[in-house]
């Protein structure tokens, strides 16, 4: 089924060509951009990312105002995997922080374009949401859909993007690059000059993921690291071993980058199996990572793409249906990275293996429960 | 190289083709990208070339062996992909990181097996619904199952009792160091398929079904009966390649994904007819390594993943190719 699914997209992404060639994942400008906010200081809250911002510009909301309760609508890209799992559970409990919400509405396109274009167009027809948000699926399919909806409500966009500026604002962490050039630079650091390095990859022409690669391409050539290979695991923990141990066969592998750490253990393991000291590798904040890094003590960096940026587009719609100013056009917030340092604050064995421990989730209303936790 | 290796594979295939009909071209084959590995990775030979090789197949292998009893009945079982997944996802929430749990843990996965292999053929054989929908349905139906358990974040490890199968290696053994605790699984379970399927009635009865239904049923086959069991067989094997795979690589919610087609490509290598009545179980065992060797190599020469995708289709087609002639020669003796 996977195979026919990546013909699938093969033949689309073929047809699409001229549209994603102007697409670019290797931008300096923005590489400088990203790489001076990861260490710049954000406003708002301190120990609440999720409600900090990153500049001052603020989006005029008064239009909006309106008088509660509320029923804000979610078209939701998919559940389809662990991080979105952790996320929509953090959406759901944000909603029970705010009285004045009626209801949550929520869509789910199960992973398909289309589907969440028809979802959207029901949503507005439906008359009942005081607000949507979209969390879309792919960013060219969903922005004609995005633009019919702003004409009719205000719209709040987060975690992938749309190629309008029609909402409200676009909610993100600081972004692809960022997450590239915390786990690259980490790895540049710790090895010697000239080591090898594999790369592995989920799937490729997903935006941030490129971006993440393309970071950390760029800083392992500034730092003459040797990449033996840069392969996608689809995100399959059997076939991420598969692969390292194939690498492993033909050479000595240094150091392990990642643009998506849910795999990280079944890599490790391959080192394991085949009796040979672990690797320098950049995980992410998956709590069977985080718990096999605290056992073992290798040397790692886990760069996240936090899930705690599921509650803000839940109190940015309160804000803007109450007419109150939120950051915008885009709400860019902190990307933090868990290091050897701060591993202790992340690692929770009560959670469960899938768990992504940047949830901002333990002052939540029913955690740890509801997320799998005992 | 390939092509000229796959190419060298077909020469003395097809001269001995005239002497030899019954050796199945899937071997030769297999033999060929087996020597085209080495080539590429001297360090193939090494233990620990080749036994992680095995150790990887053999899931696949399994399925493929328990996918043939389907596909000789005359049908398909797509759900066996998503068996594997709730075998995997249903294991981690009940095992739930106690170790002591995985004896009653992996026999509850077994009986459900059993019982989506039943419901299957039920459908198939009572409601007459063809097995490509009957199982479609199971498969979407088992996915949802293993979503709804775990909200698609399973509790729990696996614990190293329950992956002592897919993971463990015995050491210390004799000329080849090591044996993969997989391989032994595949090997026990390869030579019980083939006795069921070659050496029984069972076997005898799901050609014969598979060749000609209507003939079958007027012969006095239990048509429903043998179609049951067919699908149990399969089934059960997969509930055995989720414990190899989960046990290989631990939890995760989407690994039988894409396992059914693999599959039913390994018994098509492997020479089997898609509409029943001709397969074989070593042939497709060993088709399924010769899926598995095609990744390898293709792994090992390090292409670019575009021409690796072209490479490895055209394999495929070869090897199919290679398979349909076999068969049309042996089908005019």
């Amino acid at each position: 089924m996977k195979k026919l699914l990546t013909a699938a997209l093969s033949a689309a992404l073929f047809a699409s060509t001229a549209q994603a060639q102007q697409l670019n994942f290797d931008d300096p400008a923005e590489f400088a951009r990203q790489r001076e906010m990861l260490t710049a200081k954000a406003n708002g809250p301190e120990g609440e990312p999720w409600v900090q911002y990153y500049g001052d510009q603020m989006a005029d909301t008064a239009k909006y105002k309106k008088e509660g309760p509320y029923t804000i609508c979610f078209s939701n890209a998919g559940v389809n995997n662990a991080w979105r799992v952790t996320g929509w559970t953090n959406m759901q409990a944000e909603v029970k922080l705010h009285p004045e919400i009626k209801e949550l509405i929520h869509v789910d396109a199960e992973g398909s374009d289309d589907k969440q274009i028809s979802d959207i167009d029901d949503l507005i027809n439906g008359g009942k949401c005081s607000v949507l948000i979209v969390s879309p699926n792919t960013t060219a399919a969903l922005t004609p859909a995005v633009e019919k909806a702003c004409a009719k409500l205000p719209v709040i966009v987060f975690d992938r993007g749309v190629n309008t500026k029609c909402p409200v604002t676009f909610i993100h962490p600081v972004g692809g690059y960022g997450f590239g050039i915390q786990a690259g630079e980490f790895v540049a650091a710790t090895a010697p000059a000239g080591a090898n390095v594999l790369m592995l990859r989920i799937v490729p022409g997903v935006d941030v993921l490129e971006t993440r690669a393309s970071a950390a391409k760029r800083i392992f050539k500034e730092k003459g690291l040797n990449v033996i290979g840069e392969e996608f695991t689809e995100g399959d923990n059997a076939k991420t071993k598969s692969i390292v141990e194939d690498y492993l066969q033909r050479g000595s592998i240094d150091a392990i980058w990642m643009d998506a750490g849910a795999t990280a253990v079944a890599a490790l393991e391959a080192f394991e199996d085949s009796s040979l000291p672990l690797p320098i590798i950049t995980g992410e904040d998956q709590q069977d990572f985080l718990m096999k890094w605290k056992a073992e003590g290798f040397k790692a960096i886990a760069p996240t793409y936090p899930t705690y940026q599921w509650r803000t587009p839940i109190i940015a719609a309160v804000k803007v249906l109450k007419g109150e100013a939120v950051p915008g056009p885009e709400w860019v917030m902190p990307q933090p990275a868990i290091t050897a340092e701060t591993l202790d604050l992340y690692v929770n064995d009560k959670m469960p293996p899938l768990h992504h421990a940047m949830c901002g989730c333990e002052k939540l209303p029913d955690y740890p429960a509801a997320w799998g936790g005992q | 190289m390939i092509q000229e290796t796959v190419d060298s594979a077909k020469v003395p295939g097809a001269a001995r083709g005239g002497r030899l009909p019954k050796i199945n071209p899937v071997f030769f084959v297999l033999a060929a990208l087996l020597v085209a590995i080495t080539l590429s990775n001297p360090n193939f030979v090494e233990p620990m070339g080749y036994m992680n090789f095995l150790k990887r197949a053999a899931p696949l292998a399994i399925l493929a062996a328990g996918q043939i009893y389907v596909i000789v009945s005359g049908g398909f079982d797509l759900s066996v992909g998503s068996v594997i997944t709730l075998t995997v996802v249903g294991s981690s929430m009940l095992l739930n990181n106690n170790a002591d749990a995985a004896w009653w843990v992996i026999p509850v996965m077994y009986a459900v097996g059993l019982a989506v292999g039943v419901v299957n053929g039920l459908v198939v054989s009572y409601l007459r619904v063809p097995s490509l929908i009957a199982t479609l349905g199971m498969m979407i139906t088992l996915n949802g199952a293993a979503f709804m358990w775990s909200s698609g974040s399973p509790r729990g490890y696996l614990p190293d009792t329950f992956r002592f199968f897919g993971r463990v290696n015995i050491q210390g053994i004799p000329l080849i160091q090591f044996l993969p605790v997989a391989l032994l699984v595949l090997i026990v379970v390869g030579i019980g398929l083939f006795w069921l399927m070659h050496r029984t009635n069972l076997g005898r009865l799901l050609h014969a079904i598979g060749d000609n239904p209507r003939a079958a049923q007027m012969s006095g086959v239990p048509l429903e009966r043998v179609r049951i069991i067919a699908f149990v067989v399969s089934s059960l094997s997969a509930v055995t390649a989720g414990i190899l795979l989960g046990g290989f690589a631990g939890v995760s919610t989407d690994v039988g994904v894409g396992y059914e087609l693999q599959a039913i490509t390994a018994c098509v290598i492997g020479g089997a007819q898609l509409l029943g009545g001709r397969g074989s179980v070593p042939a497709s065992i060993a088709g399924a390594l010769t899926l598995t060797a095609i990744f390898t190599l293709l792994n090992f020469i390090g292409l670019p993943k575009p021409v690796r995708d072209v490479v490895q289709g055209v394999i495929l087609i070869v090897a199919v190719v290679l398979a349909t002639y076999r068969r049309n020669r042996a089908g005019r003796t």
